[in-house]
């Protein structure tokens, strides 16, 4: 009879309990199927499930509540600051995120998330920029790159017809009731581990009863840029950070501890 | 629950007592933005709403506002906002939504005139948009019309519970008048029980998660949501339709009016009795549901009727659809912030007789 060495083997990788077990329905490629993943590692980790309230906006993470396995409202177009008002205005106790695409927060929702920002609503944004509308079929965005060719744009993006790329989270992080701004990327791994860190700082912001925190996260979206998926994981390290350099812009709560990821507990 | 603060009439300002009747009625929540002639609302409200440890929120626009009550209304929580005329085409957006997403919320339309920046005198000028329009897709919204400022404070608990019964924005059309008249009144407060939910957000503890949302992609989806829908409107059509009668006993001309128009309609038909005209009024106080079955009951045994509006004529729409040819209609309406006189209704109530009068009747040119 033969014996078994003992089992060493350790899980590395799993679903997160809050990834609902479910085929994505977004293109080969697109950066919203990891930035669930690692909202879905923090609100696991952190133990938010029960008490969270996810604000979902109109784009094509508009199916967010499809993967994310907790109590989703949704929001017209660009209107999910103010709906996150709402909610966190009449529950106190609750951990309240938006979920908002680059047209959604940047075009047709400024107002409500500059508002918001400036009254600093105790909600964490989480803001994926790819650059583009992805869900209507890859037209121009206030975000997308000088020279860009977009549906919308088919001779690249002119400023003198069509304006400046909008930095919209500096100019948010301006603001005193943001209490944390930050841009990261999914372009690869290491990449993916920082956005996640200031993702967490964000969520420990907001249940230290800090003011708004938000992360631009820069993302991909390789159909509506003709691009391979590693080409636009590419395009995004080599050229989406000159336009939107990374890094934190504004933490006003540098006092107040952040919480430990799992592997470092 | 009745709770009657006082035995001796108040004097109230219209929009200070549906604030007030909706503190009363246990609003957690009310979101606004400054504009005539409904601002005192919202002052009130920022004074009494943080006083009481509830929530009270001026937005940065309209738009703002209504999505807030959206928030709001999504954790069950009970919500209010008002606003006039303009701001309400700006929450026509949200109250599509709302309808969609089946999330209770009174709104109070303060009307002032229009088109576009139109004045801030009173009009009655948004009632299409209120019972047939604002946001898009097939939906309703209850809409309520008080006459007197003791019928808005009980009509604003009355929309609260209405608005959760049927999952419903529910919207209370109010006119300049309405909103600025002062008036003494006895206020009967009224605070609608609370059902529990069980739809509302809380967070998923320890129960499945719950997605309050207007999406359906897939037509069957959709189109399933919407035979939902119009099964709750076909519901609130049967059991909702409010009305009030005066002098219809053995009236020949009635004049249907609602709101402030109602009151000058009163003091024309007491007028118009005294010079030996037999008139009566139909005041619907939903606009919508209409109450078009009464009014067509009503009609057969009628000389004329008159509708009086302070708009160019909008619910005189809905009359002849009730009445359907069956009854002259006649119409008299004023705009722009002028309200009709006593004096003209009377006179278009005597042009009614004369038109319809057995020598004029096969001639007469009815307008
Ligand atoms: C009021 C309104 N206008 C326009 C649209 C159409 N629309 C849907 S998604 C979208 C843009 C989404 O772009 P973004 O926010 O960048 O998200 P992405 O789809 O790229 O993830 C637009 C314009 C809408 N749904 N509502």
């Amino acid at each position: 009879m033969t014996t078994l060495a003992p089992d060493t083997r350790r899980l590395i990788y799993e679903r997160p309990e809050l990834l609902t077990d479910r085929s994505s329905h977004y293109c080969p490629g697109c950066g919203h199927g990891i930035i669930h993943r690692l909202v879905a590692e923090l609100l696991t980790e952190m133990h938010l499930g029960p008490t969270t309230i996810g604000v979902a906006s109109v784009g094509c993470s508009v199916f967010a509540y499809d993967y994310l396995d907790i109590d989703f409202v949704e929001s017209p177009h660009g209107r999910a600051p103010a709906v996150a008002t709402g909610v966190r205005r009449v529950r106190p106790d609750a951990f309240v995120f938006t979920y908002q695409g680059d047209g959604d927060l940047a075009a047709i929702g400024t107002a409500e998330i500059v508002h918001a920002a400036a009254r600093g609503e105790r909600i964490s944004v989480i803001f994926v920029n790819n650059g583009i509308y992805g869900m209507t079929g890859g037209q121009m965005a206030p975000t997308t790159l000088l020279g860009q060719r977009t549906t919308s744009s088919p001779a690249g993006r002119e400023a003198n017809l069509a304006g400046y790329p909008i930095p919209i989270t500096e100019m948010l992080a301006l603001l005193p009731g943001v209490s944390y701004a930050a841009r990261g990327s999914i372009a690869d791994p290491s990449a993916i581990g920082r956005t996640k860190k200031m993702l967490r700082r964000a969520f420990d912001i907001q249940l230290a009863g800090g003011g708004m925190s938000i992360v631009e996260i820069l993302s991909t979206c390789p159909v509506g840029w003709g691009m391979t998926a590693p080409e636009a994981m590419e395009h995004v390290s080599k050229e989406v950070v000159l336009t939107y350099p990374l890094g934190v812009m504004v933490d006003r709560m540098k006092d107040s501890p952040t919480s430990k990821d799992k592997d470092e507990a | 629950m009745t709770v009657e603060t006082t035995a001796r009439p108040v004097l109230m300002k219209g929009n200070e007592a549906m604030a007030e009747a909706a503190i009363q009625a246990g609003c957690d929540a009310y979101f606004g933005y400054p504009i005539t002639p409904q601002a005192e609302l919202l002052e009130w409200m920022a004074r009494r709403m943080p006083e009481l440890g509830r929530a009270f929120v001026q937005a940065e626009s309209e738009l703002g506002a209504i999505n807030m009550a959206l928030g709001a209304a999504a954790t069950g929580a009970r919500v209010l906002v008002s606003s006039s005329s303009p701001g309400i085409s700006l929450m026509a957006e949200a109250m599509s939504y709302m309808a969609g997403s089946e999330l209770p919320m009174v709104l109070i339309n303060v009307m002032r005139g229009g088109p576009g920046l139109g004045s801030i005198a009173p009009s009655q000028s948004d009632y299409f948009q209120a019972t047939k329009g604002h946001g898009h897709g097939d939906y309703r919204v209850p809409v309520l019309a008080p006459s007197s400022i003791a019928e808005a404070v009980d009509l604003v608990a009355e929309a609260f519970a209405m608005a959760e019964r049927y999952r419903t924005p529910v919207m209370i059309l109010a006119d300049g008048v309405m909103g600025q008249a002062m008036e003494p009144v006895v206020p009967i407060y009224r605070m609608p029980p609370r059902e529990p939910a069980g739809w509302e957000l809380t967070g998923a503890d320890g129960r499945p998660p719950r997605i309050l949302r207007s999406l359906h992609l897939q037509p069957e989806d959709l189109e399933a949501h919407n035979q939902k829908l119009q099964a709750k409107y076909a519901v609130i059509s049967e059991r909702e339709v409010r009305w009030a009668g005066e002098r219809l006993e053995d009236a020949e001309i009635v004049v249907v009016a609602y709101g402030t128009a109602a009151r000058v309609a009163r003091t024309a038909i007491e007028r118009a009795r005294e010079a030996g005209l037999r008139a009566g009024i139909f005041r619907p106080i939903t606009l919508w549901p209409f109450p078009s079955r009464d009014l067509a009951a009503l009609a057969p045994r009628l000389r004329a009727i008159v509708v009086v509006e302070l708009s160019a004529g909008q619910m005189v729409e809905d009359v002849r659809l009730a009445v359907e040819g069956r009854t002259p209609v006649f119409f008299h309406g004023r705009t722009g912030g002028m309200v009709p006189t006593p004096a003209e209704v009377v006179a278009v109530m005597e042009r009614a007789r004369d038109a319809t009068s057995a020598a004029a009747s096969d001639t007469a040119v009815l307008r």
